[in-house]
């Protein structure tokens, strides 16, 4: 890989573009500064969705000449030894950057320390390192459960029995969303969870549990998921000719195909909530405001990706058949998610 | 001048690593620094550790299917026992040595196949890290932190414990009375118990070493990573296995060699270097890793039968 040359109109070009976009002056340069993204898994649609993402961003930014590079490198086996041997190779390949989707909260920490020592920015998003010298990018779970019941709350005033669809026991994930549904139902006390099953964030896994549960339950207002488990349990509702709920999508295609056949149908209405895959692209501009000389609190919040009545056909469009709706950030949002936090 | 068969065996996994640092040195010239080494030889030191652990089974004609998950076992210990309550953590870590030993005994009296002992032991270990450590966490003792990132003089501290472990290892396998016993059990069982030698407590000393350098393993592990997973270490079952015959053991015949595991275990881990200096694609990188390994293990084969041709001839 070489490293662009630098003409002066390039660099005032690539000054100008940077200004632009962010309609912010640039501190410092950034465009000899060389970003490296660092994933320790690439095996289902939510990881490729994410390296695509990666790809389609930072491509023109290179051209661009906001960086001088920002390559993806991808374990080949999903383990944390091997992403940390990884990263300690990124350092001596000099990058002044390291983006990372980490195999494990802690078992790279001692990699990510000498990322720091050597004087690399090291920024982590959806899988987040401890180490406190890194920079995280998280997910607020817990939010992401809390909105469905405040969006079911608009929805009826008068409140009514819930169910809630959880993902894979004892993964962290379930545990958060779960908090965060039964915080939202202790501000809403109008609604009661009346039962509560395992989708497995599986579509064939939720319908099977929710058809096993449902002749149990009483009449059902809402039902509450973690994405990946919608679309399973409307079929169930159908096959069991019980009056159709509000349930929440979780952005994947098959979710807001169903929705959309159903709202052309019988006008139905809900919500649809989850994290973008595109995040891997909001870590790459925050990274870049970071060597750009920017204060950055060391714990941002992702914003998630909801999808309303009104933008399900937009993005229904863009999410391919079997894949989930993405966002790809631009540096207008990296700036925005980073004043929100300070 | 004629070289001796076993001199060509060690030779071989030295010429590997010099050929693959010679490759980095050329790909990523920052690497020729004494940081550059330590980070690329770093993360070697546990793997080389468990190589070793691995090289003791293999002495006795064995073959030790659960090390990953061993080594893993020891890390968890490692960052939760060991640093909150140290005198508890060295008894737990002592015990699971012991229950190594242990494992050798009944493998022996029972006639069991180690494959299938280890293997299920594996889950055991698996069970017992998750229930420890069900979360990644844990910290790593701050005297295990230090040590593994002392800065020596001269010589960086991946390299420098290397050595040092290759020959205490050395001094062990070749060198000791308990060594020569050992590799006598797994070249011909029946004649060193004709000898009079209790072949039992070969076999209980060879997996209780390589219970102490698995645990060393996860020691040295969490010194680097600063805290633990209970899947921390699962790479290195396979790895540990390709390290010993990479570095001239052989899986049957007590033909072992301590040097050669440790060079084999850093060649294993700075091909995975070279592949990522190189940008190959990762969809490629463990087929790549593979090749060497083939190429390595062929070039011994070659070596081996020109030797035997030599021979053949005079």
């Amino acid at each position: 890989m070489t490293r662009p040359t630098l003409s002066a109109a390039a660099l005032g070009s690539a000054l100008a573009a940077a200004l632009s976009a962010a309609a912010l002056p640039a501190l410092a340069d950034t465009s000899d500064k060389r970003i490296a993204l660092s994933n320790n898994y690439a095996g289902n649609s939510w990881r490729q969705a994410m390296l695509t993402s990666w790809e389609t961003v930072t491509k023109p930014a290179v051209e661009a000449g906001i960086v001088a590079a920002a390559d993806a490198f991808t374990t080949g086996e999903n383990s944390a030894t091997e992403q940390a041997a990884q990263i300690q190779n990124l350092i001596l390949e000099g990058y002044d950057a390291i983006v990372l989707n980490a195999a494990s909260p802690t078992a790279i920490n001692g990699a990510v320390k000498e990322a720091c020592d050597a004087g690399i920015i090291v920024v982590s998003f959806d899988g987040i390192v401890t180490e406190p010298c890194a920079w995280r990018i998280a997910v607020d779970f817990r939010e992401m459960g809390r909105v469905q019941v405040e969006y079911l709350a608009g929805r009826l005033p008068e409140g009514g029995n819930l169910l809630e669809i959880r993902g894979l026991a004892g993964v962290f994930v379930d545990d958060e969303i779960s908090a965060g549904i039964h915080a939202g139902v202790e501000q809403f006390p109008q609604f009661k969870i009346v039962g509560s099953v395992h989708g497995d964030w599986a579509q064939d896994v939720a319908q099977r549990a929710v058809a096993g549960i449902l002749p149990s339950l009483p009449e059902i207002a809402g039902v509450v998921t973690q994405g990946g488990d919608g679309y399973g349990a409307a079929q169930a509702f159908a096959a069991a000719g019980r009056p159709m709920p509000i349930i929440v999508m979780g952005n994947r295609q098959d979710e807001l195909q169903w929705w959309k056949e159903q709202k052309d149908a019988n006008g139905y209405e809900t919500m649809s909530v989850s994290i973008a895959p595109g995040v891997s692209t909001l870590a790459f501009w925050v990274a870049q405001q970071i060597l750009d000389g920017r204060e950055v609190p060391k714990d941002l919040v992702v914003p998630f990706l909801t999808i309303t009545q009104d933008t399900l056909e937009a993005n229904l469009e863009t999410t391919p058949v079997g894949g989930v709706a993405n966002v790809e950030y631009t540096l207008e949002d990296a700036v925005a998610v980073i004043e929100g936090a300070n | 001048m004629r070289l001796s068969p076993d001199l060509i065996r060690l030779a071989v996994p030295f010429l590997a690593l010099a050929a693959l640092l010679a490759g980095v040195f050329w790909l990523q010239p920052r690497a020729m620094s004494y940081t550059g080494l330590n980070l690329l030889f770093n993360l070697a030191v546990p793997i080389a550790l468990a190589t070793l652990a691995q090289m003791f089974i293999i002495a006795v004609n064995d073959l030790d299917l659960s090390m990953g998950a061993f080594v893993s076992f020891a890390a968890c210990v490692t960052a939760t026992f060991l640093h909150d309550t140290p005198v508890l953590g060295a008894l737990i870590l002592a015990a699971s040595v012991a229950a190594y030993a242990a494992l050798g005994v009944v493998i022996h009296l029972r006639g069991l196949p180690a494959i299938v002992v280890t293997l299920g032991m594996s889950f055991v270990w698996l069970g017992l890290a998750v229930m420890i450590l069900p979360a990644p966490g844990g910290a790593a003792p701050a005297w295990l932190r230090a040590l593994m990132t002392v800065r020596p003089p001269l010589l960086p501290m991946a390299l420098a414990a290397s050595i040092l472990i290759a020959l205490v290892a050395h001094l062990i396998i070749a060198r000791s009375a308990l060594g020569v016993l050992i590799r006598g059990v797994g070249g011909n069982e029946r004649s060193v118990a004709r000898a009079g030698w209790s072949v039992l407590r070969a076999k209980a000393a060879a997996y209780a070493l390589a219970g102490l350098f698995g645990v060393l393993a996860g020691m040295a592990l969490v010194g680097l990573t600063t805290s633990a997973d209970a899947n921390i270490a699962l790479r290195y079952t396979l790895l540990s296995i390709a390290g010993v015959i990479l570095g001239g053991g052989e899986f049957v015949g007590g033909r072992v060699s301590a040097v050669g595991a440790v060079v084999g275990a850093l060649t294993l881990a700075l091909a995975g270097s070279f592949l990522s200096f190189l940008r190959l694609s990762p969809d490629w990188q463990i087929g790549a890793q593979g090749a060497i390994l083939i190429l390595v293990l062929a070039l011994r084969l070659g070596l081996d039968a020109l030797e035997r041709r030599r021979r053949g001839r005079a």
